[in-house]
């Protein structure tokens, strides 16, 4: 093959579609703005803007240009806010993405527009690159969106629908770990090639908290993976709601088994992370125990109990809180680690994931996730994979020590 | 898949081998169409079974409602270790009955 070598054309024009987003803000700076730093990939034909000054104007023109896929709007607006144009647009349409712009803090109204339905938010001032990123992540995930639509209603290839649902749980996974002086984080997520709902997630809350989300679906296909997306969203909007780990799920299983035809179920394990003190507040929703590793080894942190969610309103689940040290490490993981199968047809168990810290205390978190999925598929070793592999590790930093 | 017989009323459903994500759908279509009608209770045996996956618990719940929709019950019995585990873990021993043996779960379901 002979190296690629971009041509005039190439280089200034975008191969796919022109993708159309409405921007609203009453403040007329954001438009230029948006011109000058987004101007490559409107002169190359990625994107291309229209501008509306409040939710009326917004509503306006997304009712006559239906081939808009994006609104990105402000919040404070005269005459229609962009909390009610979220609840006017899916009146609208719903085969579009909508992305909120806020005052930095401003997690009530941010919350709020999770609640209904915003797909992301950026926080003021606009920082262009996270800004276009998050542009990248909504249109992907519209575009997943519509073959799962398509998938379900066409009664595509069995193969085909798997594709299309392993796209859909790819692109609602972070891109980024957050991480400062205090923790360290790393997530990995590889998808069986039939099976598996497996997702985290990570969540900036409104008490300068984290959040960590780890959760299996059951079963596959489209109808999973949207199931997940529903998951991933009411535990959000619920934790953004500064709810406590355990009503964080109680809430998210009551929206979750209100209309539930199928019995999907997600396992799903919720925590907050307070950097400052250390404590790890969390509950559990029928997911595998994660582990704590210590200079000393590793040791499954206390149950709370609690069925998965989805199965059946009135659930009632509980919190409960444990001390990190500096240097110690919590390991969550879903059961595509410790269900993983040899040749031999055993499998890989917690025993084998906790004696991986045995003689080895933690080094740092990225570390840690690649030494149990390394782990896992030396186990593993030529046997297939059938269930989707999961790890996630929170590292709280020793102070003074930057890796 | 499974091995079905009857004790009175109630339809007894033997599970073997493995359910996961590749055969799931199997065997909730022949446990729906092994169960009739005027069935109302069903005991499903995992004796002979060695591992279930998400997607089959879902199966395990769908049957359970559709039993409950109609007034009638399920039973589960004979779990091995690791899939009485899978069933602690999930929080599904809170909301499906559970017994140890055939004998047990049957007393259950005709007491």
């Amino acid at each position: 093959m002979p190296p690629d070598r971009p041509s005039r054309r190439s280089r200034d024009r975008y191969e796919g579609p022109t993708r159309k987003i409405l921007v609203v803000d009453d403040e007329p700076d954001l438009e230029p703005l948006i011109r000058q730093r987004m101007r490559r990939q409107i002169r190359s034909g990625q994107y291309a803007f229209q501008f509306a000054g409040n939710g009326v104007e917004a509503v306006a023109l997304l009712e006559q240009d239906k081939e808009i896929e994006l609104v990105l709007s402000d919040i404070n607006m005269p005459r229609m806010d962009g909390l009610t144009l979220l609840q006017q647009i899916p009146q609208i349409t719903d085969d579009i993405r909508s992305v909120i712009i806020s005052a930095y803090g401003d997690m009530e109204n941010i919350r709020t527009a999770m609640n209904r339905g915003a797909f992301d938010f950026v926080t003021k001032p606009v920082d262009f690159k996270d800004l276009g990123i998050t542009i990248e992540r909504a249109l992907k995930n519209l575009a997943d969106w519509r073959k799962a639509l398509e998938a379900r209603d066409q009664l595509v290839s069995l193969r085909r629908e798997l594709d299309i649902a392993r796209r859909l749980q790819e692109s609602i996974l972070p891109k980024s770990f957050p991480k400062t002086d205090d923790f360290e984080i790393s997530g990995f997520m590889q998808a069986a090639r039939d099976v598996g709902g497996d997702f985290y997630d990570f969540l900036e809350l409104p008490n300068g908290n984290l959040g960590l989300v780890i959760a299996d679906v059951s079963d596959k296909g489209v109808s999973a993976a949207m199931f997940m997306m529903s998951a991933r969203t009411t535990i959000k909007g619920a934790a953004l709601d500064g709810c406590d780990p355990a009503e964080v799920l109680t809430r998210a299983n009551d929206m979750l088994s209100a209309d539930n035809p199928n019995m999907m179920f997600v396992t799903a394990f919720y925590a907050e992370f307070d950097p400052a003190a250390g404590t790890l507040t969390y509950a559990n929703g029928g997911h595998d125990l994660p582990v704590m590793v210590d200079r000393d080894g590793a040791r499954t942190i206390p149950s709370t109990g609690g069925v998965a969610l989805g199965v059946m309103p009135g659930m009632q689940y509980s919190s409960e809180s444990i001390q990190m040290q500096t240097g110690d490490s919590f390991v969550a993981y879903t059961d595509g680690v410790t269900d993983a199968m040899n040749p031999r047809e055993e499998q890989f168990g917690l025993g084998r994931l906790m004696e991986l810290f045995a003689d080895k205390p933690p080094t740092h978190a990225g570390a840690t996730v690649n030494d149990v999925v390394a782990a896992v598929k030396s186990f593993a070793a030529e046997q297939d994979q059938f269930d989707d592999i999961t790890c996630l590790v929170l590292q709280r930093l020793a102070p003074g020590i930057r890796l | 898949m499974i091995d079905t017989a009857r004790e009175g009323p109630i339809l007894i459903a033997g599970l073997s081998g493995r359910i996961d994500g590749t055969n799931a759908r199997q065997v909730q279509t022949e446990l729906e169409s092994a169960l009739g009608d005027d069935d109302r209770q069903l005991l499903l045996d995992f004796a002979d079974l060695s591992y279930i996956s998400s997607a089959g618990l879902r199966v395990v719940l769908l049957v359970a409602r559709q039993l409950d929709q109609k007034g009638g019950q399920l039973a589960v019995c004979s779990l091995s270790e690791s899939i009485s585990e899978i069933f602690k873990i999930s929080g599904f021993d809170k909301i499906i009955n559970v017994h140890s043996d055939r004998p047990a779960a049957l007393a259950d379901l005709q007491g």
